[in-house]
């Protein structure tokens, strides 16, 4: 019992420390903003700015408030964005809320099939590593792992387009569809013939920190009392692994999944730009590119959110798995 | 083995990098102006004796222009290294000062490590404009966090040495202690730490040109080589895109390597 309520104030601090560093996220993003050098009535109008007189782009500037000091500017933004208020994307000529959600829902099969992938991919390999400490097998393991974490993430996309979609023809070259098909009448099979290459070259890469963490993990068990224990009572290195590793170190290969979100959607980003996956990847380059100051906050707070609440998920497995480890500041 | 042999190794690497890299700081010496120029009559000419790595659309050649960027991404990647170590050194030290700068520092951390990078760099590169300068600060900016975290961990638990705690009870002021027995302890960290952060550096600059929000588009850097190479990829020119990343990939993990190496010999 005692337990629990230890673990609901340790959530409860969470949520609180959370809620605040997400504040700091919308004020460090908005600061940012205010500081480019980039003109948002500029950006908005784009080449129609030579149509419109100074007093209507004075106009649109006090419109939109651009007038009153930053602070004050800070503030209304933030009573908006409670109000679940995000603002209106001029690139996409929407709500930035609809556009979040509509390029979201095409990310998170690329998103979640990666993620799934290198996880299991990476552990079964990081297990298999550590059992086998010094062979072949580990070896090269480790050393494919070792040069993934090297490797620039839209390189090896790169090179995937060339040999998979240019030279072999196996998978298509772009988008989430085929061209001049509405995204409705596209089959699951042809979607998912589309994201075969984009998930494929992110899984490859988010392989390499599971591996390695679980590899040592795996290799300090092959080294402690219980294995010296299982190995006098006749226990090969594979029954080991087998029955004291996989528990050993999946605790510890999740938690790390679940931190390395923001990796993932880093690497997301660069893969939906490469294969011109519709995404919200792709969304944030644009806005970027194109100064959609609303979408591109939106995007941060969102990005954010779901970073802090993989950590939060991360830090509450322990927790609620692993009972010996101290509750928190409480 | 003997005790020596892994020190032996690790001089020879050191010795051999530092070679390696020493060439491509030293390459405009060579090189000249080979990246820039223009060979008209060699356009989307295919690797081969006269040309080594093949030639872009405008007839200049892939392997200049790859060593060229590369030496770009190296000067880019140390000034953002030592930049985010500086950073980091500088803010661990602050938090190890009072517990409200060490909480407030802590809330920054957090705060940065909850963006995703790419986007915490887009939104820089977004404040500051674009350009060289624009990239080194926040490649900088985003990469701190993670070594400032671990000097901070260090220096909270130096903070309870028996030298420390004698030093206090004699009367110095936090200042002091910090200063010199505190800072001392943990440079060869920050070394280490810079050699860490330098490869994420070479990498998040060459995805940000690659996104077009880097450095400029007419510098020959290995972002700008591999968006080139994106533009002609249905064509099947594989050398463009090949031999860039393929370069970017070698220097990362030559210096990824040293790093390693300086760690276990420290």
């Amino acid at each position: 019992m005692a337990l629990d309520v230890r673990l609901t104030h340790w959530l409860a601090y969470r949520l609180l420390r959370l809620t605040l560093v997400l504040f700091c996220v919308a004020a460090l993003a908005f600061g940012l903003v205010m500081l480019s050098p980039i003109d948002p009535v500029d950006a908005y109008l784009g080449p129609q700015m030579a149509q419109v007189s100074p007093e209507q782009r004075a106009l649109i500037a006090e419109r939109w408030g651009f007038e009153s000091p930053p602070a004050v500017q800070f503030g209304h933004w933030l009573r908006q964005l409670l109000s679940g208020e995000l603002g209106w994307s001029h690139i996409y000529n929407q709500p930035v809320s609809e556009v979040i959600s509509q390029r979201f829902s095409r990310s998170i099969m690329l998103l979640s099939s990666a993620w799934l992938l290198s996880v299991l991919v990476g552990f079964a390999l990081g297990v298999i590593a550590g059992a086998k400490e010094g062979s072949t097998l580990d070896r090269v393991i480790s050393g494919y792992a070792y040069i993934t974490a090297s490797t620039p993430t839209f390189w090896l996309g790169i090179v995937g387009v060339l040999l998979f979609s240019v030279y072999l023809g196996w998978t298509p070259i772009c988008c989430a569809g085929p061209p001049g098909v509405l995204s409705q009448e596209v089959s699951l099979l042809t979607r998912l013939h589309h994201l075969a290459l984009p998930v494929a070259t992110l899984t490859l890469l988010g392989i390499a920190s599971i591996t390695l963490h679980t590899r040592t993990r795996m290799i300090a068990l092959m080294r402690s009392e219980i294995a010296t224990h299982a190995f006098a009572q006749g226990a090969s290195r594979i029954d080991i692994a087998w029955r004291h590793g996989i528990r050993h170190a999946s605790l510890p290969a999740l938690t790390l999944a679940f931190a390395s979100l923001g990796e993932l959607f880093g690497g997301a980003i660069l893969i939906e730009q490469i294969f011109a996956y519709p995404g919200l990847g792709q969304a944030t380059v644009e806005a970027g590119l194109r100064s959609d100051v609303p979408l591109l906050l939106g995007i941060a707070l969102f990005t954010a959110l779901f970073v802090s609440v993989g950590n939060l998920i991360a830090d509450s497995l322990y927790h609620l798995i692993d009972p010996r480890i101290e509750q928190g500041p409480l | 083995m003997s005790p020596t042999q892994p020190r032996l190794y690790a001089v020879a690497y050191i010795a051999f990098a530092v070679v390696l890299l020493s060439t491509l700081i030293a390459s405009p010496l060579w090189l000249g102006a080979a990246p820039l120029q223009m060979q008209f009559d060699a356009r989307l000419a295919p690797p081969s004796a006269s040309h080594w790595l093949g030639t872009d659309a405008l007839g200049r050649e892939v392997w200049a222009r790859t060593l060229a960027g590369l030496r770009l991404s190296f000067w880019v990647g140390i000034s953002a290294a030592l930049l985010g170590t500086a950073i980091a050194l500088t803010l661990a030290a602050i938090a190890t000062l009072s517990s409200k700068l060490d909480a407030l520092i802590s809330l920054l951390i957090d705060t940065l490590l909850s963006v995703p990078h790419l986007i915490l760099l887009l939104l820089i590169a977004f404040a500051l404009g674009g350009g060289t300068q624009a990239v080194i600060i926040a490649v900088a900016l985003t990469h701190w966090p993670s070594l400032a975290r671990v000097l901070r961990a260090e220096l909270l638990t130096l903070r309870h040495a028996p030298y420390v705690c004698i030093s206090r009870s004699l009367g110095k002021s936090r200042g002091f202690i910090l200063l010199y027995h505190l800072l001392p302890h943990v440079l060869p960290h920050c070394l280490v730490g810079a050699l860490l952060l330098f490869p994420h550096a070479i990498l998040h600059e060459a995805a940000l040109t690659f996104l077009g929000v880097g450095l400029d588009p007419n510098q020959p850097a290995i972002g700008v080589l591999l968006a080139d190479a994106m533009r002609y990829i249905t064509a099947g020119y594989w050398w463009l895109g090949v031999f860039p990343g393929l370069g970017l990939l070698l220097l990362v993990l030559c210096i990824d390597r040293l790093a390693f190496t300086l760690r276990r010999a420290l």
